[in-house]
């Protein structure tokens, strides 16, 4: 009796798990219905901000998308999956939205970290992932169903390397970098290599983890080599924290960082510690192109804050798929990813977006300067081989505002040597 | 030189945060025997406390020294509140029977703290108001004191003197030493042992919210799972000092401050990586396990409260 209650159960538990697995099988594939696409993110851990604004952007998209009349027809459904910022939880979740949601394609991560732990369970699928806004080459070498529409750490690291030699005349370079994470780890190794090339030295590297709770005997080290510059590649959290203690050091070099900065929450913990330090980002909310000042005023008007680049790229990363669901004619995953590499000059928020043959973007960067809770753009600098907009084009890179450094023909000579855009 | 006395300072701050901390873990081992792994997160709970008295009474929008005080002292209180409620409703009903018991109910509670504060406000780290107009105060050469830093000297050593008066000079003080000598004459003697436990453990509980906060001014950083490795490292600091003896404690978190400090400091000198600072309170716990068991200042007939 026993036994046979608990073959019964267990009959009963698989048909479960068959019916869970059939659910949305509808949206999958072929020609018709609803488009279903998931979405991946830290909404709950250390990262949240990131998922959040991503998220905003994306969902954003997908409703423009849809009051417009959808793709040929079809409307999109975001499915949003919560990885808590965690690697493991990461692959989990993509497993789980592949799997048992069948979405046709992925969004996601924001943490290089999280979209490598991810990317292996959509390669083996061969279901397209595209990743708003992670960084570090790897990503994209996991396999051809990966790509991303936001520019790559060898770049990034070396436009801060440049500025801090060229614009800022930093001889010294300090480096404080979060140990464990793939991301701070290129953007140092990059930002080090392009810094030494234009005739820097580095004085001094010290390293931190995610979670620790005091700085002062890195920033300490690192004082006593009285750097010109301190760069510290990390997530908004801990380099609001670093800031205000390098300010109770009385530190006074600038820091330098990358778009790991921004968040809203760096203000909150770094106050006005973090004037007159600068990072490399994706987008300046200042642009003053009508592309952009619609995205940021459609954004304020929908969820009540300016965009941070995140937003954006969500938001860009959302229309990129669209736009190659729309030339693929279908959402079968071969294909689809096969019109995703071929994108070409989309016109997007944060910039023209073509991917090379990586599947990367190439884009160029902005240079803000942190000044009383606000970035003020500084400077944009182009990747290798990609010259300028004209002021005339609709997404002109830099606002009419910016210092003429920025877009005259000196600034076209001085673009980075050392900024390659190919992985290395 | 000015950068060694700046790693001391550095040391010495966290080292002080370790040390309150740490009284809470001696205090109820001298009395009960029982090592309170609850009692990192009851640190945790305290910061998230000031957190929410800041905003709610409106010392958030700006700097000020009476919103600190009123802050710093509610975060007390309620935290003191939360380690009575634990030990009524969680160790108490087990006290009767094997240690091992209790000790796996302490690691049960943390868990259920921990997770509680994820459930219920997420794992998001927070940012604690600033409640402190932040300046620094240059000392010699390039080494520097900021005030949170000094806050954090002060208020301890305000809070360890109390301490000692209270166990010393206070009828409940000298209850809690005859507790701490032996449960059941003292019960036998007219003392009443249930509420000498639950004072002990609101007294540690409030110092470990006075941590929570104090560190909150210093690293405003705060989320549900902060108390887990600084409730270890100030319990190795305990046993470092020699757990039961109140002076150990705070002699221990000092010195588990300076050694975490000057690993980050000097240890890439000598080959040592950054990321070593947790690993090196627990290679002290090993060496003193295997040495000297009873700690530095711990010793058999010492008196232990």
């Amino acid at each position: 009796m026993k036994r046979l209650l608990l073959s019964l159960g267990l009959i009963a538990s698989l048909l479960f798990a068959f019916a869970c697995e059939r659910k949305g099988g509808s949206g999958a594939g072929g020609n018709s219905g609803t488009i279903v696409v998931g979405y991946y993110g830290d909404l709950s851990g250390r990262t949240s901000n990131f998922g959040q604004s991503t998220k905003n952007g994306v969902e954003m998209a997908a409703d423009e998308i849809n009051k417009a009349g959808g793709i040929s027809g079809r409307q999109i459904q975001i499915l949003s999956e919560d990885d808590e910022g965690r690697p493991e939880k990461a692959a989990t979740v993509v497993t789980k939205l592949i799997d048992q949601d069948r979405v046709v394609a992925l969004l996601g991560e924001v943490a290089s970290g999280n979209t490598l732990a991810a990317a292996p369970k959509a390669q083996a699928a061969k279901v397209p992932m595209i990743s708003p806004s992670s960084t570090n080459p790897a990503v994209t070498q996991v396999g051809d169903y990966i790509s991303r529409v936001c520019f790559i750490d060898p770049f990034q690291g070396a436009v801060m390397a440049k500025f801090a030699a060229n614009t800022l005349k930093a001889k010294k370079a300090a480096i404080m970098l979060d140990f464990n994470s793939p991301y701070s780890r290129g953007l140092t190794e990059f930002f080090e290599s392009s810094f030494n090339k234009l005739g820097g030295e580095i004085v001094d590297k010290q390293s931190y983890t995610q979670g620790d709770r005091d700085y002062k005997g890195q920033l300490t080290a690192i004082r006593s080599k009285n750097p010109d510059v301190i760069y510290v590649p990390g997530y908004y959290g801990e380099v609001g924290v670093i800031a205000k203690q390098a300010k109770q050091l009385d530190i006074k070099a600038p820091m330098l960082g990358g778009d790991g900065w921004d968040s809203v929450q760096l203000w909150d913990l770094g106050g006005d510690a973090l004037n007159g330090d600068y990072i490399s980002n994706h987008y300046s909310v200042d642009d003053p192109s009508p592309a952009i000042q619609k995205f940021v005023a459609a954004y304020k008007a929908r969820y009540g804050n300016v965009p941070d680049a995140l937003a954006a790229l969500g938001y860009d990363a959302m229309k990129v798929l669209a736009d190659s669901i729309q030339r693929a004619g279908t959402t079968e995953g071969p294909k689809l990813k096969d019109a995703i590499a071929a994108t070409k000059d989309f016109v997007g928020v944060t910039g023209t977006i073509s991917l090379d043959q990586s599947r990367n973007a190439v884009k160029p960067a902005v240079v803000l300067k942190l000044q009383d809770k606000k970035y003020i753009y500084v400077e944009t600098i182009y990747p290798e081989g990609m010259t300028p907009p004209t002021s005339a084009s609709p997404v002109a890179a830099a606002p009419a505002s910016s210092p003429a450094s920025a877009t005259s023909p000196t600034a076209q000579a001085k673009k980075p040597a050392t900024a390659n855009v190919a992985p290395e | 030189m000015d950068t060694f006395v700046q790693q001391l300072i550095n040391g010495l701050t966290i080292g002080a945060i370790y040390a309150l901390i740490a009284l809470g873990y001696t205090m109820v081992y001298g009395i009960l025997r029982l090592i309170n792994f609850a009692h990192g997160d009851i640190y945790m709970v305290g910061a998230f406390v000031g957190y929410f008295l800041a905003f709610q009474l409106g010392f958030a929008t700006g700097p000020s020294l009476l919103g600190l005080s009123v802050v710093l002292v509610g975060s007390m209180i309620v935290a003191a509140l939360v380690g009575m409620a634990i030990e009524r409703f969680a160790y108490r009903p087990i006290r009767k029977y094997a240690r091992m018991t209790t000790l796996i109910t302490a690691i049960g509670v943390s868990l259920l703290i921990e997770n509680l504060f994820v459930a219920k406000l997420g794992a998001a780290p927070r940012a604690f108001p600033q409640l402190l107009r932040e300046q620094s105060y240059t000392l010699f050469g390039n080494a520097a004191i900021s005030k949170s830093q000094i806050l954090i000297f002060a208020v301890s050593v305000l809070l360890m003197v109390l301490l000692q008066w209270v166990i010393f000079k206070t009828k409940v003080g000298t209850a809690m030493r005859a507790v701490s000598f032996n449960l059941n004459s003292a019960k036998l003697m007219g003392i009443n042992t249930d509420f000498i436990i639950s004072f002990t453990f609101a007294l540690g509980s409030a110092l470990a919210a006075a941590a929570g906060v104090l560190t909150a001014q210093y690293n405003p950083q705060i989320d549900p799972l902060m108390g887990i490795i600084t409730g270890l490292k100030a319990f190795v600091a305990a046993v470092l000092g020699g757990i039961g003896n109140i002076p150990g404690a705070v002699l221990g978190g000092l010195l588990i401050g300076i050694a975490e400090t000057f690993v980050v400091g000097y240890g890439q000198n000598v080959g040592v990586p950054t990321t070593f600072r947790d690993a090196v309170a627990f290679a002290i716990l090993i060496l003193v396990l295997l040495f000297r068991p009873t700690g530095l200042l711990g010793s058999t007939v010492q008196e232990k409260v």
